[in-house]
This record gives C-alpha cells, structure tokens and sequence, in this order.
C-alpha cells in the first residue's frame, strides 16, 4: 500500500514538499495538501504593493495550478492533530489518516497582543498592505514611526527596507521634506545582524533616516497618536507601522504540538518533530533560530522531501539541513544586497548594487513557475 | 539592595534579538534594584547587553562565561 503523505499548508515549504515527494515517491506515496484558502500568496510582495509599487493580483495564485497533477488538494482548515492515532481533524468534520506529516503551518498574526494596535498600519498581510498603501495615497507628510512589535517575526529584513524605499517613495511625491521617518529597533543597531548593520546605518545617515534604539515596541495610544516601549520611553506619530507579533499556527497549539509561543520544537537538521519521529515541519512553523523567511522553507522542502522518502522507502537518509537562508535586501535607489548564511557561517553581505536589486526583481517575478515546482535549488 | 536573583531568563540556543527583548520583557515584571539572571550562548549577547544596560540605566552586574554559556546578570534602575 502507498504512504499516506499529509502537508499541512499550501505556502512554500508546504507547495515545495508535496511536489517534490510526488515527483521521488511516484506510485509509492498518496500525497495531499491541506490548507484552509487553497490561494497561494507571495507574501514578499505585500511591501510592493504598500508602497504602490506592484498590485494585488500579482501576488496570489490558485494553489492547485501550482502541485503536480497527482497531489490532492484539500481546500479546509485542519483544526487538530492526533500524533497517537495519525489523524488529522478537518473544519468540516471528516478526518485523515497519515503515515508521515509535514507541518508547513507557517505563522500567524496575533494583532490583538499589542494593546491599541487598531491604530496602526502593518505590510505583514495582503489586507494590512492594501491599507497601508491607501493610508499613504492620503498621506501629506508628517512623523511616520516603523517598528517591531513582537519577536519572532517573518523576514527580520523587512522594516529595514520598508523604511528605505519609504523614504525614497515620500520624496519621489515630493513631500519628503514634510516628514520623518523613523526606525525603532529592538536593538542598538538597525538589523540583528551586525555586518548588515554597518552595511545599511550609513545609508540612513545619508539619506536623513532616523534610528531609535532599544525601542521594543509595548502599547500603543492611538487617541494621543503615541507609542511606549518596554524600556519605558515613548514617541509621537502621525502614522505608525509595526510589524505585529506572531504566533505558530491555531491548529498546532490545539493539538499541543507546539512551545509557549505555539513553534514546533523541530530537530535542526533532520527537521522532525523533537517528540514525534513521523512528523516534520518546515519554515515559519518551526522553533529554529534561524529567520522565517520564505527562502528558509525553500531550503528546507528538499531535506524535508527526501528524508520522508528515504523512511518510505527503507534507505538511509542523505541530506540533512545546515540552516541555509538567503534573502535579499532593498536599501531603496534602485539598489539591494543580499544576505546568505547557514548555521556555521554569519553573512557577509556584498556592497548594495544594481545587480542585487535586479536579481531580487527577476526572481519576484519567475518565483511561480520556479520555486513551487523545485527548479531552483 | 538585592542580593540575591529574582528570575532566571534560559534564552540558550536563541539568537539575537531574542535574549534582549526577553530581557526587557522581564525587566518588567521585577521591582526596583531586583537581579534577573540571563542564560545565553548567543556570543554576539555580550556585546548587545553591555550596550542595552548603557542606555537603559538597568545595571549590568555580572558577564561570565563557562562552557559555552554566558551568564548576565542585570539590576532594575529605580
């Protein structure tokens, strides 16, 4: 009889894992895909289309013209995981048995942690995007604060390039005169990474951006238009954008399957459960300490694949994770460099160029008939 | 003053930011002049406290090192 393959999200570790398993395990395996939207969303964009530079529709696709012919779809949301009984409970009722399962879960947004965050905008949702991006049509100039509300969160990159094509975007409108911008950091440094750091800091000295330190994000008084942080100090606004904190996904932290914070707790190289050998995860869903970012699940979907294949087919595993992540990173101009490390080796990122911008630019465009299908690795 | 630890912060195995930002998440629940104790072996951690207790005024008592872990212990300002 085939195993019974079951993927838990269609993003891309989810998309990647099943169509790979498919094209190994052939007639050896069932492979389904369960995930509550059935619509594949390229959530690098969601900064595009903020700042007006990309629209909507170019970042959601239909998840099924993205598997492979004989991969099944299950469009519902998976409400629990039974690891004893190998079940997985669907909305509807039904349920599915599985020999292997992949949670490809990914994050979720847990707006409500941060008191008065009504207020604000955020880039981390297709919706959250679409109205930042009409909060900055209005937009006439005044104090605009970017910060972080919560760690862990998806593409740590992100606020440091929000706020360089934003400056960039504000004095193409010709109203950059009229505001400030401003990054608070969690840290004492614009990014965690400290070469990434000394790389962008000059450029937001140049270019007339300023960086709060040690600025982690508590409450927020969208009356008085003001925001504290934890270390007790607080800043005015005329329009504010957090990255909101995150949480691993409901379905894990119904069925126990997850740390305080809702992340499975995942064997850094082999990528399995720490407690369940049959269950893997990948990307966003884990607890590794390395970023979630859609590259991470990139990397990851072929360990994942060829590791549930090696198990079905009684082989020895050949392949095991060394936390590779590569992301690009925006520093507005026209110019980006890029960030590629594993877990034995921190980035040393190139001079920001035109060449990195277009790579960047090139591969947001061929990401759909590329990544999903496993034609680059 | 405080002598002896209020809270104990196991943040091993994390990366930056994370050992800070629990910190600071700690820091506060304690009171005046209290010590947290925080575990780490994130090495870029020593460097990040040592500025983090610069600009918050919360005093950095102790750095050591043993086996691969740094231990940091911290007193709330007040």
């Amino acid at each position: 009889m085939p195993a019974r393959v079951v993927v838990l999200g269609g993003g891309v570790g989810g998309t990647l894992v099943a169509n790979l398993l498919e094209k190994h395990l052939k007639q050896d395996a069932t492979v389904t895909v369960v995930d509550g939207t059935g619509m594949h969303l390229y959530q690098p964009g969601f900064l595009y289309v903020a700042l007006d530079q990309a629209n909507a529709l170019w970042l959601t696709r239909d998840e099924r013209t993205l598997l492979r012919r004989h991969v099944e779809l299950v469009v519902e949301q998976a409400t629990k995981i039974d690891p004893a009984a190998q079940t997985v409970t669907l909305s509807r009722g039904g349920s599915l048995p599985y020999d292997y399962l992949v949670l490809a879960t990914g994050s979720r947004l847990d707006r409500e942690a941060v008191p008065g965050y009504d207020g604000t905008h955020d880039f981390y949702s297709l919706d959250g995007a679409l109205r930042l991006r009409e909060e900055l049509r209005r937009f006439r100039g005044g104090k605009i604060l970017v910060g972080v509300a919560g760690i862990p969160y998806k593409c740590p990159p992100a606020p440091v390039e929000f706020v360089l094509m934003l400056e960039e975007h504000l004095r193409r409108r010709g109203i950059r005169d009229r505001s400030g911008v401003t990054l608070l950091s969690p840290l004492n440094r614009a990014f965690t990474i400290e070469s990434a750091s000394k790389l962008v800091q000059p450029i937001f000295e140049k270019r007339g951006v300023e960086l709060r330190t040690f600025f982690n994000v508590d409450s927020v008084d969208p009356v008085r238009r003001n925001v504290t942080s934890i270390e007790g100090e607080s800043a005015d606004y005329d329009l504010l954008v957090l990255v909101p904190p995150h949480r691993g996904s409901a379905v894990i932290e119904a069925s126990g399957l997850g740390d305080a914070g809702g992340w499975v707790p995942t064997d850094r190289n082999t990528l399995q459960h720490t407690a369940h050998e049959r269950i893997f995860a990948l990307g966003d869903a884990t607890d590794l300490p390395i970023s979630k970012s859609g590259s991470t699940a990139h990397f990851e979907a072929p360990v994942v694949a060829s590791r549930i294949a090696s198990l079905v087919r009684g082989t020895a595993p050949k392949t095991a994770y060394a936390g590779r992540v590569m992301c690009f990173l925006e520093t507005g101009g026209g110019r980006a460099t890029s960030l590629r490390f594993d877990y034995a080796h921190p980035p040393i990122p190139p001079r920001p160029s035109r060449l990195w911008h277009w790579a960047k630019w090139a591969f947001n465009r061929a990401y759909w008939i590329t990544v999903p299908q496993g034609r680059v690795g | 003053m405080a002598t002896t630890v209020a809270r104990t912060l196991d943040v091993k195995g994390q990366s930056c930011p994370v050992p800070i930002v629990k910190t600071a998440q700690a820091m506060k629940q304690l009171g005046p002049g209290e010590l947290v104790e925080v575990l780490a072996t994130d090495p870029g951690s020593v460097k990040d406290f040592a500025a983090w207790s610069k600009t918050t005024g919360h005093q950095l008592v102790e750095t050591s090192q043993q086996d691969g872990v740094f231990r940091f212990v911290l007193r709330k300002k007040g």
